[in-house]
C-alpha cells in the first residue's frame, strides 16, 4: 500500500523502452493479485517498489505465496526507499537485487538484459 | 517603447564575447526543462510588455504579485511548521510539545497511509502500516490522544488527509467542541483536496464528482461555523513529487482551485464567503528562479481570476496565500548531508517567493522518517534564513529583475495554455477522466529521468561527484509493537461502544450522502458514537462507490 508512483512509472517506461514486455499492475495491489498477474502472464520477473517502509511485512508474504504458486523461477527485485539495513534481510528471502534512490533506468535495463524478455511491476 | 540596452558597441562586443565562450555541456535549462538565456535585458522586459504599475503594484495589493501583505516577511515571519506524525497517537502528541519546545509556530499532522486511504488500523489490508510514515487515527479517542493538553485556541494546526478528510475533520472538531474550545477560534489547515490525489498522489476512494462534494461539504461548514479555518490546501506539491515541471505543477493546482470554487458558486454560496478561506501549498524545488517566478505567477493569475470572473469584492478572497515544502523528490540517499543544502536553497527560494508558511524536509528523509536530531537542522535552516541572512528585510527584493520579471511573465502565459487546454477537453473532472493530467505529469517525470540518465543534469553524489564509501546517517526505527498496541486499543474502543449507536449514525450518514445534505453535522455526532474512519468511509462508498484507475505510464 503505497501512493508513491513515479519511480515504477519511469521504470516500467524504461523497460519497455529497452524492449521488455512488461507490465505493469497499478497501485494498491494485495499480494495476492500480484502474484495471479506473474503467473497469468507467465512473468520471467517481478518488480516491487515500495517506500512505505513496509518492505519486511509485504516482501516475505510475496516470497511464500511465489513458492506456494510453484513460481519460484520468477525473479524478485525490489525499488524505494529500503534502508541499507535491510538489504541483506531482503536479499536472504531470496530477493535478487535492491534498487534504491538515484537507481538509473540503465541499471536497471543492465540487470535484466541477460536474464529475460518480460517482467511485471508493481507498486 | 523598448529601448536600446546600453550602446551598439558595447553590445556587439558582449555577442562577440558570447560567441567566443560556449555554454558548459550540461544545457542551461530550469530543472523542468526550460531553456533560459544568458542574459537578460530591459529589452526582454519591454517584449512582454512589462509595466511595473500593471504588473507589479505594491505588496498587499491587486495583483499581488509582489507578496500578499504590505509588509511582508518584515512584518510577519512565515509560520516554520514543520509536518510530524508518526506512530500512535501519544508518540506523535509529544513530538508535537517537543516541536513547540524548540520554538515551532504551528503544527502540522502527518496521518499513516491507512487512514488516509479511510482504513481502520485493524483492517488486514493496513498490515505493516500501522503508524508507519504518520500517525494512526481510526476513531474519536485516537483525536484526542493527538492533541492532548495543546491549547487549539493558540496553536494553528494543519492536518495532511484527503480522501476521509471531513470525517477526521468532524473528529477535530468534535475533540474541539469537547475540550471547550470555541469552533470560531480554531486557526489551521486541513489539506482536503481530492483533485490533486487523481493528478498525482493517489489516495482517492469515491469516483471524483463525489469526491468533490465531499471538499465543499467542507468549505460550506467552516464558511459558517470555523471561520478561521482554511477547508482546503489546494496542492501542487505531490504533482511535482509525481515528477511535473514547475508550469505544471503551477497550472493544474490553480484549475483545481477554480473548480473547487465553482462547485462552492454551485452550492449556492457567494464567492466572498469562502474564497478568502482558500489556501495553497506549493512545493519548493532546486531551480531558485523558476520557483520564484512560479509563486509570483500564482498570486497574479488567482487575483485575475478571482476578480475578474468570479467578481469577488473582497480583497480577501483575491489573495493567494501558500504553504510550501521544499522537495522530497531532490533528495538523495548518497551523501544524504548534502540534502541540508539542497533545502536551504529550496527554502530561500520559497521565502523569496512570500511564502506564508514553511516546511523545510530532513536530509534523512529519503531513507525513513527524520530523526529528531535532523528535523531540528531543518528547523535551524528556517531560522537562519529568517534571522540571519537578511531576505527578510525588505519585500520582494527580486522585484524588477529583468530576468525574473521576464520569467514571470512566461509562468503566466504558459499557465493560461494550460487553462485553455483544460477547458478545451471539458475541464478538470473529464481531464481526470481521460488520464489527461497523469499522462502529462507522466511524460515530464520520464524526461527528467532521461536527462539525469544522460548526465545533461547533474546531481551531487548520485551521477557526479560520488564517494566511495559512504559514512551511514542514525535513522529513526519504528517500533513494531506500535501495530499491535492501536489494534488492540481500536479493538477495545469498538467492544465498548454502543453498536446500536454506531448503526444509527451509520444509517444517518448515508441517509444525508442520499439526500445530498451536508455531512459534516451528521459525522460530528458520529464521532462523538465512536463511528471509526474505516465504518463511516465504507457507508459513503454504499452510496457514492469507489473509484480506481488502471495503471497510465
Amino acid at each position: 500500500m503505497d501512493g508513491h508512483d513515479r519511480g515504477v512509472k519511469v521504470v516500467a517506461r524504461g523497460l519497455r523502452d529497452a524492449g521488455f514486455h512488461v507490465i505493469y499492475t497499478g497501485l494498491w495491489q494485495t499480494p495476492e493479485a500480484v502474484i495471479r498477474t506473474v503467473a497469468d502472464e507467465d512473468a520471467d520477473f517481478l518488480g516491487i517498489s515500495i517506500l512505505s517502509g513496509a518492505h519486511l511485512t509485504i516482501v516475505p508474504r510475496l516470497m511464500e505465496l511465489l513458492k506456494a504458486q510453484g513460481l519460484d523461477n520468477v525473479g524478485v527485485f525490489v525499488g524505494g526507499i529500503i534502508p541499507e539495513a535491510d538489504v541483506p534481510k531482503l536479499m536472504a528471502m531470496g530477493v535478487v537485487r535492491v534498487f534504491g534512490p538515484g537507481t538509473s533506468i540503465q541499471e536497471a535495463v543492465d540487470f535484466l538484459r541477460p536474464f529475460a524478455q518480460s517482467a511485471v511491476t508493481q507498486a | 517603447m523598448s529601448t536600446a540596452y546600453a550602446s551598439n558597441l558595447a553590445q556587439e562586443k558582449y555577442q562577440q564575447e558570447l560567441a567566443k565562450s560556449p555554454d558548459r555541456p550540461q544545457p542551461p535549462t530550469t530543472v523542468s526543462g526550460v531553456p533560459i538565456e544568458p542574459l537578460y535585458t530591459p529589452e526582454h522586459l519591454a517584449a512582454c510588455g512589462f509595466d511595473p504599475d500593471q504588473d507589479l503594484g505594491y505588496p498587499g495589493q491587486f495583483p499581488y504579485t509582489r507578496g500578499v501583505h504590505a509588509t511582508m516577511h518584515r512584518g510577519r515571519l512565515w509560520t516554520m511548521r514543520q509536518f510530524a506524525g508518526f506512530g500512535t497517537a501519544a508518540q506523535t502528541n509529544q513530538r508535537f510539545k517537543f516541536l513547540l519546545e524548540k520554538g515551532q509556530t504551528g503544527l502540522s499532522t502527518a496521518f499513516d497511509l491507512p487512514t488516509l486511504m479511510g482504513l481502520d488500523s485493524d483492517d488486514p489490508r493496513s498490515l505493516g502500516e500501522v503508524g508507519r510514515l504518520g500517525v494512526a487515527v481510526s476513531s474519536l479517542n485516537d483525536m484526542e490522544r493527538l492533541y492532548r493538553d495543546i491549547n487549539l485556541e493558540d496553536v494553528s494546526v494543519s492536518m495532511t488527509i484527503n480522501a476521509p478528510a471531513i470525517i477526521v475533520m468532524a473528529y477535530y472538531l468534535a475533540n474541539a467542541q469537547d475540550n471547550g474550545f470555541d469552533l470560531r477560534k480554531l486557526r489551521g489547515t486541513i489539506q482536503n483536496d481530492i483533485l490533486k490525489e487523481f493528478h498525482a498522489q493517489n489516495e482517492f476512494v469515491y469516483p471524483p464528482e463525489p469526491s468533490v462534494k465531499l471538499v465543499v461539504d467542507v468549505i460550506e461548514f467552516c464558511a459558517k461555523h470555523v471561520p478561521q479555518w482554511n477547508p482546503v490546501s489546494v496542492s501542487g506539491y505531490h504533482i511535482r513529487e509525481a515528477g511535473s515541471t514547475a508550469v505544471q505543477e503551477l497550472a493544474f493546482t490553480l484549475a483545481d482551485g477554480f473548480h473547487y470554487v465553482e462547485e462552492s458558486l454551485k452550492r449556492g454560496m457567494e464567492v466572498d464567503e469562502f474564497a478568502g478561506r482558500l489556501s495553497f501549498f506549493f512545493n519548493a524545488h532546486n531551480d531558485v528562479f523558476e520557483e520564484i517566478a512560479k509563486y509570483r505567477a500564482a498570486r497574479v493569475l488567482w487575483a485575475e481570476r478571482l476578480r475578474n470572473d468570479f467578481g469577488a469584492s473582497k480583497e480577501a478572497s483575491w489573495k493567494l496565500r501558500f504553504h510550501a515544502q521544499t522537495a522530497g523528490c531532490s533528495l538523495q540517499d548518497k551523501q544524504p548531508y548534502v540534502n541540508l543544502i539542497r533545502v536551504a536553497y529550496q527554502a530561500m527560494a520559497a521565502v523569496l517567493g512570500g511564502c506564508q508558511s514553511l516546511h523545510t524536509n530532513s536530509m534523512d528523509e529519503t531513507l525513513a522518517l527524520p530523526s529528531e536530531f535532523a528535523v531540528t537542522l531543518a528547523l535551524r535552516t528556517q531560522q537562519v534564513l529568517a534571522f540571519e541572512t537578511g531576505v527578510t528585510n525588505t519585500v520582494d527584493p527580486l522585484g524588477g529583475s529583468y530576468f525574473v520579471e521576464s520569467f514571470t511573465h512566461k509562468m503566466k502565459e504558459e499557465a493560461r495554455r494550460y487553462f485553455e487546454q483544460i477547458e478545451e477537453i471539458g475541464g478538470v473532472i473529464r481531464g481526470i477522466e481521460n488520464g489527461f493530467f497523469r499522462r502529462e505529469i507522466a511524460d515530464a517525470s520520464y524526461a527528467y529521468q532521461q536527462d539525469v540518465d544522460a548526465k545533461r543534469k547533474l546531481i551531487v553524489g548520485v551521477n557526479a561527484f560520488q564517494e566511495k564509501e559512504e559514512k551511514p546517517l542514525e535513522i529513526l526505527q519504528i517500533e513494531e509493537a506500535v501495530e499491535k498496541e492501536q489494534v488492540a486499543s481500536l479493538r477495545k474502543i469498538k467492544t465498548e461502544r454502543s453498536a446500536a449507536d454506531v448503526e444509527r449514525h451509520l444509517g444517518a450518514v448515508k441517509r444525508a450522502a442520499e439526500k445530498n445534505e451536508n455531512l459534516m453535522p451528521q459525522l460530528i455526532e458520529a464521532a462523538r458514537a465512536r463511528v471509526t474512519v474505516g465504518e463511516a468511509v465504507n457507508a459513503l462508498a454504499e452510496v457514492y462507490g469507489r473509484y480506481t484507475v488502471g495503471g497510465t505510464w
